[in-house]
């Protein structure tokens, strides 16, 4: 059984049909990518799956639970993260309390064992410690974690975003863009992290991606979106040699 | 770690500096060295210093904008001291002084949660519009209540003290009157107590994961919402606790005069925009600068009282200055110079000792 199953999935907003028809089908531990020019509507695709607009029609299952319709606090408790296109840090926090911030639901203790400073307070706050540290490690970000959030380079900006999604310990993963505005080097550098990622935690990951470099380089599927259509799915080599594709992003 | 034991230090720094001035000014008072003006002003001092603290919690760390603080004061206020004219000399006094602080605390962050239900859901200027005329809507409520007691029991009347039909007893909410008698069961000491304890609870508050989630919110509602963060339960909590404290303050307020009653200067809006710029002056988010600022901005127009006429003029300019030194890119930089130079201060002291 897939672990992301979509069906039939549209919305409109008022007369505009923003999305019809969408459908995708993701296995576990695969890397997915979700393409199309500006205004198809992936970005639409992410606010429906994370619960931010509810579907006009369509279900959406993940590992067989229905989510279609839920609250954007239950589907992140049923297991979907995403990071942003426009980067959405903490800002005013450290980049260690941005991801002790995601371990919310997973370590908890009661906010009067908080206000009192009972032991357990304590023990989860070390644990807590213990675990963010060990994810901001894997982003190189572990010398900078007393920073402020917004002091961080633009490129570990990105990074410290998807620390702070996997904190949520989700089963799919939703990067929104996340190599806009990085140069050559550092989107490389991106690539590589992803693909740790995915070995790493055996992630399944949906990205949305303008860069084709980064999209043929690591994902194993495509989608491409046109005028709230899917154009176009399947392997990213044919997908990507497809003559409907180049004309959609390159005009005839 | 080392930023764990970073806030813990600062946090101890405050508590410290609590302490210390309680026992300066202790000390200062019994030895009779302090003015009656001033001695009268110690507890009025620490309440301030509970709302200042108590609304940067929603200010600050939550991020809304609340101009209704006095209407939650108000309502501590008069629901302890309604509890404490009643049950005087049916408990001993400390018992009944504690339970009257329970309640005027509860019934306010009860307030709290049930204004904060409908208003929580606006952001920006509406909140603040919606919170100023709550905090009004409270005071002018409290102004037309009339409570009576005789051998029959309780009587109440929304209109006037005739109404009542009282056989005899006494009128115990007289409207806008207020209650007279209360006992005066606020002491400095107590007062300094709970302004101690509100630091604790705010400050262990927002260094724990409900702190975070809050400060979360404050910094970015749709991300916090996405990592599965309940935004309206933290929102709620951070307008309760902070109601809640708001009333501990009213509790101090109605037991340090022997008459309570509500009027647009004690519980208006002039009221909850003082505690306002205790809190902008002292630095948004800054615990302990809004303890500081609201200790000053207290303090100084009642040291200032023999200037007479320039009273006014000084505590404009001091007004000025606080806000360049805590806000302008000059001024913070000249608090971070001189917070370097202590710094290296106490390392050669400690090379010296070594």
């Amino acid at each position: 059984m897939a672990l992301l199953e979509v069906k039939n999935l549209g919305i409109s907003f008022g007369g505009l049909r923003a999305l019809n028809g969408f459908e995708v089908k993701i296995e576990k531990g695969q890397l997915y990518g979700l393409i199309g020019p500006n205004g198809a509507g992936k970005t639409t695709v992410f606010n429906l799956l994370t619960g931010v607009y509810k579907p006009t029609e369509g279900i959406i299952r993940l590992d067989g639970e229905d989510i279609t319709r839920k609250k954007s606090i239950d589907i992140s408790k049923a297991g979907i993260a995403r990071t942003f296109q426009n980067i959405r840090l903490f800002k005013q926090l450290s980049v260690l309390d941005n991801v002790k911030a995601g371990l919310h639901n997973h370590y908890t203790y009661s906010t009067l064992e908080g206000i009192l400073r009972l032991p357990r307070y304590f023990k989860v706050e070390k644990q807590m410690n213990e675990r963010a540290m060990e994810l901001l490690k894997v982003f190189g970000l572990e010398n900078e974690a007393d920073y402020k959030a917004s002091n961080l380079p633009y490129g570990k900006q990105r990074k410290l975003e998807i620390a702070r999604a996997l904190a949520t310990d989700p089963k799919l993963l939703l990067l929104d863009e996340p190599a806009a505005g990085m140069n050559p080097n550092e989107t490389e550098e991106l690539m590589d992290t992803i693909k740790f990622v995915q070995k790493q935690f055996q992630m399944t990951i949906l990205l949305i991606e303008h860069d084709m470099k980064l999209v043929s380089g690591i994902c194993e599927e495509v989608t491409v979106l046109n005028f709230g259509e899917i154009l176009c799915q399947g392997e990213t080599k044919t997908v990507l040699n497809d003559p409907q594709v180049i004309v959609a992003y390159l005009g005839e | 770690m080392k930023r764990m034991q970073k806030t813990t230090r600062s946090n101890f720094i405050t508590y410290g500096i609590v302490i210390v001035g309680t026992i300066l000014f202790q000390a200062l008072d019994s030895a009779g060295m302090l003015s009656s003006l001033l001695s009268g002003l110690l507890v009025p001092l620490c309440y301030f210093m509970i709302l200042a603290v108590s609304l940067n919690l929603v200010v600050g760390i939550l991020g809304e904008l609340s101009l209704g603080h006095a209407g939650f004061m108000c309502v501590g206020a008069f629901a302890s001291a309604f509890f404490s004219k009643i049950m005087d000399g049916a408990m001993p006094d400390g018992l009944r002084f504690f339970l009257a602080l329970l309640i005027g605390a509860a019934l306010a962050g009860v307030f709290g949660i049930l204004i904060g239900i409908p208003v929580l859901r606006l952001r920006g200027d509406y909140l603040a519009i919606v919170t100023l005329a709550f905090g009004e809507i409270i005071r002018n409520v409290v102004n037309v209540f009339y409570i009576g007691r005789d051998a029959n029991g309780f009587h109440f009347s929304m209109k006037d003290a005739m109404s009542l039909n009282m056989d005899g007893g006494e009128i115990i909410v007289n409207g806008p009157q207020g209650i007279n008698g209360t006992p005066r069961d606020s002491t400095f000491l107590i007062s300094a107590i709970l302004l101690l304890i509100t630091l604790i609870i705010v400050l262990n508050l927002i260094n724990s994961r409900s702190g975070r989630a809050i400060m979360s919110i404050r910094d970015d509602r749709i991300a916090a919402e996405s990592i599965g963060i309940n935004i309206t339960k933290f929102k709620l909590m951070a307008f309760a606790i902070s109601s809640a404290l708001a009333g501990v303050a009213g509790v101090l307020y109605a037991h340090n005069l022997s008459t309570l009653a509500a009027s647009s200067s004690n519980f208006g809006y002039n009221m909850s925009i003082s505690i306002l710029v205790f809190v902008v002056l002292g630095g948004i988010g800054s615990i302990r600068g809004s303890m500081i600022a609201a200790f000053i901005l207290t303090l100084l127009p009642e040291l200032l009282r023999s200037l007479s006429d320039y009273r006014m003029l000084i505590y404009a300019i001091v007004l000025i200055i606080m806000m360049l030194v805590n806000w302008s890119t000059s001024g913070r930089y000249m608090k971070e110079k001189i917070a370097d130079w202590f710094r290296g201060l106490r390392k050669s002291g400690t090379k010296g000792v070594s």
